[in-house]
């Protein structure tokens, strides 16, 4: 009986998962390796082709380098300010409230409607940001249109949006942390340094870890931004691997390039979700 | 005492610099257009921009629309993760573990991630540029089902047995002893559940195409776009339109926010 | 499967079609300059629908040119068409590889609308035919002029009439205009060109004023590679690194005019497109002109062109017909190019009473038709969408300093090659 009922309580969200999960994630192996069709000439099976010609491809590969530099400078960043505001509003700052409110605002606020705000402060010359360091005589930069700093300018928006989203965990944490160990600490006479380094970081690493990963997945799937401030520009120097996909189906209509690409974003995930596995699954309890 | 102090200072200064932005857009929308640019303190006040944003373009409709998808998504999510988080937290049926670590992936693989293969489904299923069509990737959702599978597993068997003894049925149970005790958990995932909706842009714009399906999202980003050239003093009250129902939302339920995101993340 | 859904697609869509005899024309289209004028064509349809009681017309505004394209194709694939729509004049032989678009000549088939399909400006067809037939009817269209702020040529002791006419005039008279504050940070350049969201276009003038178009007729081959054209790419290059007139890297196209009618750049090349709104926010005199020549005068036209899709019925098609000549009459483009800079697609709207009214007190919004003559169609190969990304990335990767201009455009070129050898 219970198996009855458990499976006929799942149905309906299976129904969903595997229509819009399994199955697409499926297909998407399934028709990389068949040629995009046009009327005139239909869909065929080309074996390997679309992964000799990825492997050729030098935007893919510069893609996949801009995605892996943009998760190594957003996500330690990110996470290392999140912990510091965590500790900052779990004390008795004046005004924390307000403080708290303010670390946490990007975070409701639509990446469309962030980035809309972000590409006035990054305009050369009239942008806020050029104009703040001209009272300093420095001279304007063309923040986005420089291969240079176009990846360095989006990271940075990505980490003040970011950075109070994660500093909500590690407010959990703190919170759930027992007080006595503070007050032991202090009749102990040890610094907030020591502290922190010997007994709070150690006990905050399972959320570190949960926040780790998170912040590695939201690096993979989060490119609105990239629609208002550069296209992926210039010479694709900020574009990354899921707006490529985009170009790639809805601009170019390949769409069997476009499933061979996601394809390596899929196993990229996968590789995430094992090393999870292997990481969290021991420290976090699951059940 | 020092230290202290300049901690402190230090973390005002961080909380001003993350108002910033916002701050900024406040600025540029609430002056005449020259005024983006160019600050002075005694520049005039308007509102004429958010006159010019909302003929510019069709936000009621958007707001709308981004309504309806919003309910629609959380609606149907209540139901399918609580049956399913029930199904996994009280039903030991035969391949339970196999199902829940595939029910899991779809925490790895969103269906941002999936646009290709979901966009052609939805073009056999004729629901390209409906709002349904937005919605039902997401609605059965993997972190839903996970978080109402937890909570119901701390349920005490007790409640349960004693509901049974007086003849309730298996959704009965769970209508009157699960759901009311996960009260929290709901409050907490409805809140993840819309802002993440609200704010959710790629596979909308992949799947729409009108005006009469598009979300604010996606409708900011067309009117904002660089290269429709309109002001920054309209983009901005734009902006600020778009964002303000969640904002002050926030703003006003900050604790709730706060404790929503705090539990979901714990879980 | 596919069956079994259509199957219900189409029973629910024949109990969701109100019973009634109007024919309903959707169509898409895009912006890409600006101002509000998704008011007007709104405007537009509501007057026809007016005028012609059965045809309800249904405008859609679909951003900017990629999406509109994007967006129309996706519909049509999903099997909701649109019977018309404004998309980019060179989508043509993309629609043509999909199989989408109808020529106009078959609908056109009376006298007036054989004569019809011939009264636009030459240049602008040259985008809309193929295997000489028109598939696409000029409607938005533009070309790139520059503007010139002539409070800043005064400023500096230059003639404020007098606009450069040559590559060699713009260089020395931008060299004057650059403004230096005295910490020598540049609060002023010469001239901008932007090199985001259409690099390819500003590049084909450039190219076209050296001598040399970037593809053939057939839409089948490129020519990135000629040695004027990579000269050309370093003229533009070498604006920025060699005479420091222009920021170096990439100019934003969206922002550019704001910063011209900030006063951040003394000239600019920019859309027709945009002529209203800067008219409408500069705070200073300006002058428009023809771009300067190298070897000859050019540039290329831009802008979107009204198709007419395959999937339509005999009504549809014939409701079609009937509201693009309505939206393409005299007095109905002299009105839009007014209302937008765009140009009039046709003489004789240059001679109705209210435009010529309008060029008297605005002088500015004949510059574009006069350039008409060195007008060079825009970049259209199949497989467009890739052999653009090519050329674009190799312009932001020499203007960005990555790599040179001969290096970036033979990488291109033999792209190119490789992408378009299956049409020939």
């Amino acid at each position: 009986m219970k198996h009855v009922y458990g499976w006929l309580l799942l149905t309906p969200a299976a129904i969903l998962l595997v229509g819009f999960t399994h199955y697409p994630a499926a297909m998407t192996l399934f028709d990389s390796f068949f040629s995009t069709g046009t009327v005139v000439r239909p869909s065929r099976f080309v074996g390997l082709d679309n992964y000799a010609a990825l492997a050729d491809d030098p935007i893919f590969w510069q893609v996949l380098g801009n995605n892996f530099w943009f998760a190594l400078g957003t996500i330690p960043s990110a996470i290392a300010l999140a912990m510091v505001m965590a500790l900052w509003v779990n004390e008795k700052l004046p005004a924390r409230a307000l403080v708290r409110m303010a670390y946490f605002t990007p975070t409701v606020l639509p990446m469309i409607a962030v980035a809309n705000i972000w590409l006035f402060f990054y305009t050369p010359q009239i942008g806020l940001l050029d104009q703040f360091n001209a009272l300093f005589g420095v001279a304007s930069h063309n923040w986005l249109g420089d291969p240079d700093t176009v990846l360095g300018a989006v990271m940075l928006m990505v980490v003040w949006k970011e950075a109070g989203f994660f500093m909500i965990f590690y407010l959990a944490a703190l919170q759930s942390l027992p007080p006595e160990l503070e007050e032991a600490a202090k009749i102990e006479g040890a610094s907030r340094w020591y502290f922190f380094r010997r007994v709070t970081f150690p006990l905050l690493m399972p959320t570190t870890l949960f926040v780790l990963v998170n912040a590695t997945i939201n690096s993979f799937k989060l490119v609105d931004h990239l629609f208002i401030l550069t296209k992926g520009g210039p010479d694709n120097a900020s574009s990354l691997l899921l707006y490529y996909i985009y170009q790639v189906a809805f601009s170019f209509f390949d769409t069997a390039y476009a499933s061979t690409l996601t394809v390596v974003l899929l196993a990229l995930l996968a590789g995430l979700a094992v090393l999870q596995f292997l990481l969290i699954e021991r420290r976090v309890h699951y059940r | 005492m020092r230290g202290r102090l300049l901690e402190t200072g230090a973390a005002w200064l961080l909380a001003l610099i993350w108002l910033g932005p916002l701050a900024y857009a406040f600025w540029a929308a609430f002056h005449p257009a020259h005024f983006a640019t160019h600050f002075n303190l005694l520049a005039p006040l308007t509102l004429e921009n958010f006159a010019k944003a909302w003929t510019y373009a069709p936000f009621p409709r958007h707001f709308l629309n981004t309504m309806i998808l919003v309910t629609m998504i959380l609606a149907a999510q209540l139901v399918l993760c609580t049956l399913a988080g029930y199904a996994f937290a009280r039903f030991e049926f035969a391949g339970h573990n196999i199902a829940f670590g595939l029910v899991l992936v779809q925490l790895m693989i969103m269906p941002e991630v999936l646009i290709v293969e979901n966009y052609r489904i939805m073009a056999r299923l004729g629901l390209v540029d409906t709002i349904l069509g937005i919605g039902l990737p997401y609605m059965a959702s993997a972190f839903g089902t996970f978080l109402l599978r937890q909570t119901f597993k701390t349920v005490p068997r007790e409640l349960e047995d004693a509901a049974r003894v007086e003849g309730c049925s298996f959704l009965g149970v769970l209508w009157r002893v699960y759901v009311p005790l996960a009260r929290p958990t709901y409050l907490a995932y409805g809140l993840v559940s819309v802002s993440y909706h609200w704010n959710n842009f790629l596979w909308p714009l992949v799947v729409t195409n009108s005006v009469q399906t598009r979300p604010l999202t996606v409708g900011l980003a067309i009117f904002g776009a660089p290269e429709s050239g309109v002001d920054w003093a309209v983009i901005s009250a734009g902006t600020l339109m778009a964002v303000a129902p969640l904002l002050v939302a926030f703003l006003l339920f900050q604790r709730q926010f706060m404790q929503s995101f705090m539990q979901a993340g714990i879980k | 499967m596919k069956s079994v859904a259509g199957l219900i697609a189409a029973v629910l869509l024949a109990a969701a079609a109100p019973a009634r005899a109007d024919v309903e024309l959707t169509f898409y289209y895009p912006i890409a300059v600006g101002g509000p004028l998704t008011k007007v064509i709104d405007g537009y349809a509501r007057q026809f629908e007016k005028e012609n009681p059965g045809i309800k017309v249904n405008p859609i505004y679909a951003g900017n040119y990629d999406d509109a394209r994007i967006k129309a194709l996706a519909a049509l694939k999903a099997g909701q068409s649109a019977p018309l729509s404004v998309l980019y004049s060179i989508d043509l032989y993309e629609l043509i590889e999909q199989d989408v678009i109808l020529p106009w000549d078959d609908v056109a088939t009376s006298a007036e609308d054989k004569a019809w399909l011939k009264v636009f400006y030459p240049a602008l067809m040259m985008n809309g035919i193929y295997k000489g037939k028109v598939y696409g009817i000029p409607y938005q269209r533009s070309t790139i002029v520059l503007y010139w702020n002539k409070d800043a040529f005064k400023e500096v002791g230059l003639d404020p009439e007098k606009p450069p006419a040559n590559w060699n005039e713009m260089t020395q008279m931008a060299t004057k205009l650059v403004k230096k504050d005295a910490s020598g940070n540049v609060t002023r350049w010469g001239v901008m060109v932007p090199s985001t969201g259409y690099p390819y276009w500003m590049f084909q003038a450039f190219a076209r004023q050296n001598g040399h178009d970037l593809m053939n007729k057939e839409g089948n081959r490129t020519n990135y590679a000629h040695p004027d054209v990579i000269a050309a790419l370093d003229y533009w290059v070498s604006l920025g690194k060699k005479h420091k007139v222009m920021t170096e890297g990439t100019v934003e196209w969206g922002t550019l005019r704001q910063a011209f009618t900030e006063g951040k750049t003394a000239m600019m090349w920019h859309t027709t497109g945009n002529l209203t709104a800067v008219k409408d926010t500069a705070k200073f005199p300006f002058g428009v002109a023809m771009l300067p020549a190298s070897k000859q005068r050019g540039s290329p036209t831009g802008g979107g062109n009204f198709y007419l899709f395959k999937k339509t019925t005999p009504e549809e098609r014939k409701a079609a017909l009937a509201f693009v000549k309505w939206m393409t009459t005299p007095e109905r483009a002299a009105d839009w190019s007014m209302a937008t800079g765009y140009v009039a697609t046709r003489p004789d709207a240059y001679e109705t009473a209210k435009l010529k009214e309008y060029a008297k007190s605005f002088p500015q919004a004949v510059v574009a038709r006069d350039q008409f003559k060195f007008a060079t169609p825009e970049l259209s190969t199949f497989q467009t969408g890739r052999v653009r990304k090519q050329l674009d990335d190799a312009i932001q990767a020499s203007l960005t300093g990555q790599k040179t201009p001969a290096a970036a455009l033979k990488a291109a070129q033999a792209e190119a090659e490789r992408l378009l050898k299956p049409y020939r």
